[in-house]
């Protein structure tokens, strides 16, 4: 090889790393599992190029270059060698391996429990700290604490979804009328970005979640936090928010906990203030996303179940945005 | 004169025994013997009988150029039609592409992109993929045999006009915003809570297509069995008519559990019976085992043809027999064998047991070493010969260094663990279009190069080939590769849009951009087909290719072959020296013909042994008639008309009761028949010798395991319920369940002794045996549908699913019936003589697989659910 051939080279796999980061890449790990997943990608990948190169050389050598015929058990040997022996060797090996990884993907969790359901399309978060009667409810948003092995378990209500946090982890899907398990074992803090993988409907594209690690302290406190009702407005503005939010009666869709408002077919809002998206990864949790939102939802996510408002007037719907966006 | 069947005396005992139920068997020499095959032929009298063959075959003229059947004609439409709905496919893939070209684009709305990639998915698989390689083996495969004609043209032509219809209604919804949207696998829920009328457009109108699929299949089944030339014994037989034995066979396996599953969701959408509904008892994942259980052999149906296809181009390259032509039959039943074991892989991240993990992904390792084996005994059979440059070959090439990609990362995602991330993303986008494309695409247009010759006459321009190659292959790895990426990137399928931020739109740009210059090679490939060309070529073998193919003439003749030669070698062109030209003066098997009837050689399955001389059906109307009201059958539900649907079946069933008797099996004006080389073949077969028999056995296996896969429904929800059957579930009548066993059994017996009593001349106990047959039969589905009649098939799966056996089992019934009364009217108006019986042959084969459909439908309504 050239060195400039060497160089570019270089150069590309730098590239081609600086591609592999994100905040949804399988390629760019904070967790055991998609550490261990992202070393075998390029384990294989690297097996792969040489046997296409081989393979794909020898074709071109036999098409375009070949001297002279080659014998008939020459051929043979080769077809025996190539056809049977070397994939043999080569998948053993490769199968030996995968397989022996799966255990530790599938072993149960050891510290968090939290159960994620799939409703049309967003992502219901319930966890359960050790002897908790009830869970602390979420949604769209999975908080998890870095060093111990959470446990998930995968529900669905209507149609079939799947759980994908890339950065940490593979996914699993949730299915109406069974129950599903994974465990996942960030090791880096950080946010990430996780979606729904299984084909759901109109609005599969907008079916994302944010999940952010935390150290084991942080997560404590933030766990402590998560389970206390939602902050009592400040403002005027956000009281006549809550006000018109509860009589506009969407307390019957949405709970925010202290709060008369109970409903549980739409995701949780007690701390929405505080989460990094808005309807399931289709916003961010600004005053104006959450003004867009409210006023008309089926133009933001297709075919989205929740309501327009937009017959109510501009003021308050604005106030209702106050009144969210405060909630803590 | 030799009696035919010299050899061991075991061997002929056999013979004789398989024809012991012939009224007439071969007589005179074969093989033939070296004097016959140089022995003089008189020009005039040569050119006498080639005027009455041409007579004969000639496509109707005028307007009346739409009922031919001949297998050149309904071939060229057929894959015509694939091809013209793998390009609407494709400008479905290219506006999706512009839509995800930017984040957050507004080009297309949700709905019409899930609409999009149903029908593209659903579209490319079902009405391009698939019926391409039947096109093309219905107007390749008799040409490699050395045969007239396939052994059933009208059931061609019946498959080409019902695959229109269906592909024209299926199609056409896009043009109403009705498509289906719930993706081309269909998952319910989701497809059983849609609300239009897309998924039922999908379910009925691909079952119909489906179903033209598995006639197609038989009939190239039957076609390689039955049809090949004397002497071409099943080791000698041209490897591409090995893997449409295979292919075909797949399909005959793989397509039962989707109609069976097609079945089960219509009956969920239409009448609310829960086989997908947890809440009642279903189960969404029985869906995704029958779905898969077709969907993976479909990988390979769509794969191997297009091996075949490479098969017959590398040794014309390669100026050289194949090398390894065992190993690759071999290989190529072991895919078709593996192909079934693998279609978990499609559902490891469904939350399916470790254990069941590790067996699947060791079997899709595993299927890598066949397909290993045929790609190196091609690379094998190239380094063994002197290579010429042919076009062909570009693509052949171009197609390994595709499908390689798509194999090696196929050994990836075999792997549960990874697949767990990769599964559903665009690395699974990118490694499927590699597979496809070329382990399809490719080598599919490098075959058309090669073959067009053939097929028209005419050669393809060298230079538009090469362009067309070049842009699809740059194109196709500019859109694709960085596909990998995206995947891994995090950017899931089937989402018709996608945020900024996430580090997709720069490669989802490359990937549009790439995707145009595809459908820029396309366009140049299809411009290229369809051009006017020049005079016809004055070769007749420009590859110089071994095949009995390149026998072919010019001009076009449409009698197939001029006379049916007598094969020795698996190259006979470079090892039977003056076989073209003993084949033109019509030095070979039925050079001639006298009667005025279209007819070729059927030979024995194994040692091709002439049998008969088949007489094959011409021109016809019924065939369309036939494929219209088929698809009104099917169509119809999808807007729940029931009542023209139901006439539309019966009309259906009159087409074809009618195109049968006036134009199958018909009694020959003499027994036996002088077909040159001193042999005399008889005209008229019954039982295991005859394409008929063969027809209906095959097409019964794959109506078997439709059965087994509703069967297996059964004991999928006892495996995977709790509540099957509920604990206080209502039981089917038990008396009326052996009632109807009995009934069945009687009917079977009945149909069974007619056979014999009526060969034995004694026509009347005959009739009353066959009209016993059909009381006894009508009663027994009547006992049957009375045994769960008490029961509501919407409160649970369990009684449901004893609903969808007995309904099942009834509407076989019909066509039993109708096969029984066939037989009755043939027996009373001269259709069936004492000697002349197959339609008494082909209706107690269906009842042995009636009574086996009668028997575990009993079994699993009366017996099973007592001892779960």
């Amino acid at each position: 090889m050239t060195r400039r051939a060497a160089a570019a080279l270089c150069l590309l796999s730098l590239l081609a790393l600086a591609a592999c980061t994100g905040p949804q890449s399988a390629l760019d790990p904070a967790g055991r599992d998609s550490a261990t997943l992202s070393r075998l990608f390029w384990f294989m990948l690297a097996g792969a190029a040489v046997l296409w190169a081989a393979m794909n050389g020898l074709m071109f050598y036999a098409w375009r270059v070949d001297p002279r015929p080659m014998s008939v058990r020459g051929a043979r040997t080769l077809i025996f060698a190539g056809g049977v022996v070397l994939p043999t060797v080569v998948l053993s090996g490769l199968l030996g391996y995968g397989l022996s990884i799966m255990p530790d993907q599938r072993a149960p969790g050891d510290g968090l429990r939290v159960e994620v359901t799939g409703e049309q399309w967003w992502f219901r978060v319930d966890y359960w700290p050790d002897g908790a009667a009830e869970p602390i409810r979420s949604a769209n948003e999975l908080v998890l604490p870095v060093g111990s092995r959470s446990e998930i378990t995968l529900k669905a209500d209507q149609v079939i979804h799947s759980f994908w946090l890339p950065s940490l982890g593979g996914k699993t899907d949730m299915i109406p009328g069974r129950v599903n398990r994974m465990s996942l074992e960030p090791t880096d803090v950080g946010e990430f970005r996780g979606q729904c993988a299984e084909f759901c409907g109109e609005s599969h594209a907008w079916m994302a979640f944010t999940a952010k690690t935390l150290s084991p302290d942080d997560f404590a406190a933030w766990l402590t936090a998560e389970a206390a009702p939602a902050a009592p407005p400040r403002t005027d503005l956000a009281r006549s928010g809550r006000d018109a939010f509860m009589a506009q009666g969407c307390g019957g869709c949405h709970a925010i906990r202290g709060t008369p408002a109970r409903g549980q077919v739409g995701p949780d809002l007690t701390h929405l203030g505080s989460r990094l998206n808005l309807a399931a990864g289709a916003l961010e949790v600004t005053r104006p996303d959450l003004i867009a939102w409210i006023t008309d939802p089926s133009a933001i996510k297709p075919a989205a179940r929740m309501p327009a408002y937009d017959h109510l007037d501009t003021g308050t719907i604005a106030a209702m945005a106050a009144y969210l966006e405060g909630l803590r | 004169m030799t009696d035919l069947g010299e050899g061991s005396p075991r061997l002929d005992s056999r013979r004789r025994d398989l024809e012991k139920d012939q009224a007439h068997v071969a007589r005179g020499t074969y093989p033939p013997t070296e004097e016959s095959l140089t022995r003089p032929i008189d020009p005039e009298e040569a050119e006498a009988q080639a005027d009455r063959l041409r007579a004969v075959w000639d496509d109707p003229p005028g307007w009346r150029y739409w009922s031919a059947v001949n297998n050149s004609e309904v071939g060229v439409w057929y894959s015509m039609t694939a091809f013209g709905f793998m390009l609407i496919a494709g400008a479905l893939a290219l506006v999706m592409r512009l839509q995800l070209a930017v984040p957050d684009n507004e080009l297309i709305s949700a709905d019409r992109f899930n609409q999009f990639f149903t029908m593209h998915g659903s579209a490319m698989m079902f009405l391009f993929a698939v019926p391409m390689f039947e096109a093309v083996s219905i107007l390749l495969l008799p040409a490699f045999l050395g045969a007239r004609d396939m052994p059933f043209p009208r059931l061609s032509a019946y498959g080409f006009w019902a695959f229109l219809i269906g592909g024209v209604f299926v199609m056409g919804s896009l043009l109403f915003d009705a498509a289906p949207s719930s993706g081309w696998f269909m998952y319910p829920p989701l497809s059983t809570l849609d609300e239009g009328l897309g998924t039922d457009i999908w379910l009925l109108g691909l079952s119909f297509i489906e179903v033209a699929s598995i006639a197609a299949a038989v009939e190239l089944i039957v076609g390689t069995i039955k049809c090949r030339p004397p002497g071409m014994r099943i080791n000698l037989m041209p490897l591409y008519a090995w893997y449409v034995l295979v292919v075909g066979a797949m399909i005959l396996f793989a397509f039962p559990p989707l109609i069976a599953g097609d079945f089960l969701l219509e009956l969920q959408r239409s009448l609310d019976w829960p086989f997908f509904d947890p809440a009642r008892g279903g189960d969404p994942l029985l869906w995704q085992h029958l779905f898969w259980i077709f969907g993976h052999p479909e990988v390979y149906i769509v794969f191997l043809p297009s091996i075949a296809v490479a098969a017959m181009i590398v040794p014309a390259a390669a100026q050289r027999p194949m090398v390894g032509y065992n190993w690759i039959v071999l290989s190529a039943v072991g895919t078709g064998f593996l192909s079934f074991g693998l279609w978990v892989h499609h559902m490891f991240t469904t939350g399916l047991p470790s254990i069941s993990l590790g067996f699947f992904s060791a079997a899709s390792e595993a299927v890598v070493i066949p397909t290993g084996i045929q790609l190196f005994a091609f690379v094998a059979t190239l380094l063994a010969g002197r290579v010429k440059m042919i076009l062909p070959m570009l693509w052949i090439a171009g197609a390994l260094a595709i499908f390689t990609v798509g194999g090696l990362t196929g050994v990836m995602v075999a792997l549960a663990p990874f697949d767990w991330q990769a599964h559903d993303t665009y690395f699974i986008v990118a490694h499927l279009h590699y597979t496809l494309f070329g382990g399809m695409v490719f080598p599919l247009i490098g075959g058309i190069y090669f073959f067009y010759p053939f097929i028209r006459k005419r050669t393809l321009s060298e230079r538009l080939g090469r362009i067309s190659f070049w842009l699809t292959f740059t194109g196709f790895n500019i859109a694709f590769l960085p596909m990998h990426l995206t995947g891994l990137r995090g950017m899931p399928r089937r989402v018709y849009t996608y945020p900024g931020d996430v580090g997709w739109d720069t490669l989802n740009m490359i990937s549009t951009v790439g995707a145009f210059v595809v459908a820029a090679g396309i366009l140049v490939f299809a411009w290229d087909l369809v051009r006017p060309k020049g005079a016809p070529m004055s070769t007749r073998n420009p590859w110089n290719a071994g095949s009995l193919m390149w026998s072919h003439d010019i001009p076009d003749q449409f009698w197939g072959v001029r006379s049916i030669p007598y094969v020795t070698s698996r190259n006979p062109l470079w090892d039977q020296p003056g076989i073209v030209a003993r084949m033109d003066q019509g030095g070979y098997y039925l050079p001639d013909a006298r009667e005025g009837l279209r007819e070729t050689i059927v030979t024995s399955a194994i040692d091709a042994r002439p049998q008969l001389v088949a007489r094959v059906t011409g021109p016809a109307w019924c065939t369309i008639w036939a494929a219209v009201f088929t698809g009104g059958a099917f169509i119809f539900p999808t807007f729940s008309w029931y009542l023209p649907a139901l006439l539309s079946g019966i009309a259906a069933v009159a087409c074809i009761v009618w195109w049968l008797w006036t134009s199958t099996a018909l009694i020959p004006e003499r027994p036996m028949k002088d077909v040159g080389l001193g042999l005399s073949l008889p005209t008229y077969v019954s039982g295991p010798s005859a394409p008929g028999w063969w027809g209906v056995f095959i097409t019964m296996l794959g109506d078997m395991v439709a059965f087994a896969s509703l069967i297996f429904g059964m004991f999928f929800y006892w495996t995977a319920r709790p509540d099957f059957p509920p604990p206080q579930a209502e039981h089917a009548a038990g008396g009326w369940v052996v009632a109807s066993a009995l009934l069945y059994t009687a009917s079977w017996a009945a149909t069974r002794a007619a056979r014999p009593v009526q060969r034995r001349g004694r026509v009347p106990l005959a009739q009353v045996l066959l009209t016993a047959g059909a009381l006894t039969a009508t009663a027994g589905a009547a006992a049957l549908v009375l045994s769960v009649s008490g029961l509501d098939p919407t409160s649970h799966v369990y009684p449901a699913m004893l609903y969808a056996v007995a309904v099942w089992t009834a509407a076989h019934t019909v066509a039993g019936v109708v096969m029984q009364l066939y037989c009755l009217a043939g027996t009373v108006w001269g259709k069936v003589l004492p000697e002349y019986d197959a339609p008494v042959w082909n209706t107690v084969l269906f009842w042995h697989f009636m009574l086996v459909t009668a028997l575990g439908s009993a079994a699993a309504i009366g017996l099973l659910p007592r001892l779960l």
